[in-house]
């Protein structure tokens, strides 16, 4: 097999905890309510079309996109319009959500529900991207920017790689794994009609050596095309960060402050190619998608499919209750996502997992002082030196943070993981890159 | 040999001070040359600011505000819109004995934390243990204890005041603004949560504010915090000054038209509008029927918690079950 590829700077490897990988993904009942927040992706909040009171069926327009990054919202559920008011989000704060009712289960007469596999693909590329717009499809690894936006390089920049993102290097998640496992047919349609809209003719599909299982079911079913390769990887945190999974595969290196079509390459993830394959073929907006629900004390770790707008409570019930002794709930993985301070927070486009972490392992230890170790500098995968631009934030010397590309961080957490000191290195970081992007938007004013 | 030596020193001190004439002479040219003329008022200006540095004028330094101060005489004939917080009136007077005008006096203002989040009055939800640093607690969750527009208690405030004027109070986790204030406004930018205002110090210290942010609806703002602004207007209502404005579900305190007569305050009923060093109230006249009813102890010294408008003053209602004692 020779030496598996991996990024060229930095990393660490966390213990897995891939708790799991084995648990076939299940289908959650509807809930009784549906609570669909109105910013559900990167950029401005989506525009409600839907009045209280209306009555609404399953993969219904509800929102409209409300800016050029921006995504149209359908229902995931069908009932009544309870009400459009501010709820509960991830973080605790209030924002505009459209609340539904829900009263059995009619879908729209527009989606195809049945499950034959559709495999040819006779659309043009520009119908292609106009209904992955429709369907609202937004990065379904997390970041939730709108993937049609992706598929349209801007003048003068050509696609010539379409990089399919299975690495999944966050500990415990396994929602991608299983995904690959279940549905890599139409994840494999998925990524044909993706490189039909991009025109491109070469896919990479990465994915890391923890998953033997997966790379091989997926080689299986591309073995007739030579223009899709699986790629396998070494395990290597954070391999499925854009920019390092490019530098993985295709070894090009994405300029400072660029995007990845300036050096050829647009990334995609295995639930995103998922979610394209059944709007295109099946004509089916995202009103679902597969959420792992892990952690050591939980005594179901499983991966469901749920509609979204599903309170998280559902979901932790469905993996047989919240164990005793839960010190925080992690709205994604243990190394990039953020504790949820509700758990009637719903399901959106971007929850990749629910983890609960136990008393002992969730609290933060003390903070001590740097000793200089340079261990965050040796693992940042962006080479940048966290100790001295954490420092200038926490100083308020943006002009240097500025200078030492605090931009560029992708605040992955590799240098808080590693350090003896236990700096809150990555919460500087975020505070830095707030207060930069301020300073920088002004500027531009 | 004594000549030689002679020689040499004299040499050498002719030829330096020599060199020094010349280079004296070429300097006096190149400095009448390149001249730069300062009116000497900016530095008499400078003199009088107290030297602060806090940019609470605006400026950067006092020495910018100066330059400021005597080009806005110079063009407009007068210094209105440029005072220096900190200075105050006497100050804005000895400016404007320098500049030769007449200066306004400005009505000396304070910094005011408009928010009462205590752990009683909003219990703790959720426990934050992320860096010490508003900025980032606002960027990643709601608060503590629930409420979106709640003080986050790290002490943002704190660090960004140069008076020593604003600390944490271990108990509330709220800042508390002392008398050093100045109003320079450090604390109002450094706020992400825009909870500190610049408000009247109005006479004698005493102000009326809403201590209350929470533009949420009152049932959700009431759910996070016992003395949330719920947005009922029945202060509105009994405001005859047209000094209170409701805007989504939040009173609002207009300092210029208010007259502290407190009158909002007795109406509260999440006691969200504090009042600031005023004298403890009178005993409210009691109802007919209680004074009737009480009048035979002659106790009307204890005021009537029937009313509910007296918060239980613990001395006096000592007092008033000393006077039975005694009686007895």
């Amino acid at each position: 097999m020779g030496i598996l590829r991996t990024f060229a700077l930095g990393g660490i490897h966390p213990d897995e905890n891939k708790l799991s990988s084995n648990a076939a993904i299940e289908e959650i009942p509807v809930p009784k309510q549906a609570i669909v927040p109105l910013g559900q992706n990167l950029g401005a909040p989506s525009k409600p079309i839907v009045k209280k009171g209306d009555d609404v069926k399953v993969g219904q327009l509800i929102a409209e996109a409300g800016g050029f990054i921006s995504t149209n919202i359908h229902s995931p559920v069908s009932g009544k319009v309870f009400k459009i008011d501010n709820s509960m989000d991830a973080s605790g704060f209030r924002r505009p959500c459209i609340i539904i009712n829900v009263d059995g289960d009619e879908w729209d007469e527009s989606v195809d529900t049945t499950k034959d596999l559709i495999s040819d693909i006779n659309i043009e590329s520009k119908e292609i991207i106009e209904r992955i717009k429709n369907a609202g499809i937004v990065g379904m690894g997390g970041a939730t920017f709108p993937t049609y936006v992706k598929l349209m390089p801007p003048p003068g920049k050509t696609a010539e790689y379409l990089i399919i993102n299975g690495v999944e290097c966050e500990p415990y998640l396994t929602s991608d794994h299983r995904m690959m496992l279940e549905k890599g047919r139409e994840i494999v349609i998925g990524i044909k009609i993706l490189m039909k809209a991009l025109n491109v003719n070469k896919a990479f599909i990465g994915i890391e050596n923890n998953k033997p299982d997966a790379i091989s079911h997926m080689r299986e079913l591309v073995r007739e095309n030579d223009d899709i390769q699986v790629q396998p990887l070494k395990v290597q945190y954070p391999q499925g960060g854009e920019k390092q999974l490019i530098k993985a595969s295709v070894n090009r290196e994405v300029p400072s402050g660029k995007l990845p079509i300036e050096v050829g390459c647009v990334v995609q993830n295995v639930g995103t190619a998922f979610a394209v394959y059944e709007a295109v073929q099946k004509n089916k907006p995202l009103i679902e998608r597969v959420v792992t629900v892990t952690g050591k004390a939980v005594k179901k770790p499983s991966n469901f499919r749920v509609r979204i707008g599903t309170p998280i409570n559902v979901l932790i019930e469905a993996a047989e209750g919240l164990p005793d002794n839960t010190g925080k709930i992690i709205n994604g993985g243990p190394m990039m996502g953020k504790s949820i301070t509700s758990l009637d927070m719903p399901v959106v486009k971007g929850t990749s997992g629910i983890l609960l972490l136990e008393k002992e392992e969730s609290s933060r230890k003390v903070e001590g002082p740097c000793i200089r170790c340079s261990k965050c500098t040796y693992v940042c995968p962006m080479g940048l030196e966290p100790f001295l631009i954490s420092k200038a934030a926490k100083l308020g010397n943006f002009e240097l943070a500025e200078n030492e590309s605090i931009m560029d961080c992708i605040e992955c957490g590799s240098c808080q993981y590693g350090c003896p000191a236990a700096i809150p290195l990555v919460d500087y970081l975020r505070l830095g890159k707030i207060k930069v992007g301020q300073i920088m938007r002004s500027r531009k004013n | 040999m004594e000549s030689a030596v002679d020689n040499i020193i004299i040499i050498a001190i002719g030829g330096l001070g020599g060199l020094g004439l010349i280079m004296a002479i070429i300097l006096y040219f190149i400095a009448n040359k390149f001249k730069v003329f300062e009116d000497p008022k900016i530095d008499e200006v400078e003199e009088a600011l107290p030297s602060a540095n806090c940019g609470g004028c605006g400026f950067p330094g006092c020495r910018a505000y100066a330059e400021a101060a005597v080009n806005s005489e110079k063009e407009h004939g007068n210094i209105n819109g440029l005072n220096c917080p900190v200075g105050g009136n006497d100050v804005g007077q000895e400016l404007g004995r320098i500049l030769g005008l007449e200066v306004e006096d400005q009505d000396p203002m304070i910094a005011v934390v408009r928010c009462n989040g205590s752990p009683t009055n909003s219990p703790k939800k959720v426990n934050y243990e992320g860096a010490t640093s508003c900025a980032f607690a606002h960027a990643l969750y709601a608060g503590e204890g629930g409420c979106m527009y709640s003080c986050l208690g790290l002490g943002d405030c704190v660090d960004a005041c140069d008076f020593d004027a604003i600390h944490m109070n271990p108990d509330t986790g709220l800042p508390v603004v002392n008398d050093k204030c100045t109003a320079c406004g450090a604390c109002v930018t450094a706020c992400p949560r825009d909870i500190i205002e610049l408000r009247k110090r109005g006479p004698k210290d005493k102000r009326i504010f809403v201590s209350c942010i929470n533009q949420e609806k009152g049932a959700p703002a009431k759910k996070n915090c016992s003395v949330a602004c719920i947005g009922c207007a029945k202060c509105d209502k009994v405001c005859n000054f047209d000094a209170i404005t409701i805007t989504s579900f939040l009173a609002y305190i207009d300092f210029e038209k208010c007259t502290l007569c407190r009158k909002c305050v007795e109406v509260c009923p999440t006691s969200a509008i504090h009042e600031v060093n005023f004298k403890p109230r009178k005993p409210r006249p009691e109802k007919p029927k209680v004074t009737t009813s009480v009048s035979d102890n002659s106790q009307n010294t204890v005021p009537s918690m029937e009313s509910g408008k007296v918060k239980p003053d613990k001395s006096v209602i000592a007092k008033g079950i000393e006077i039975i004692e005694t009686k007895e």
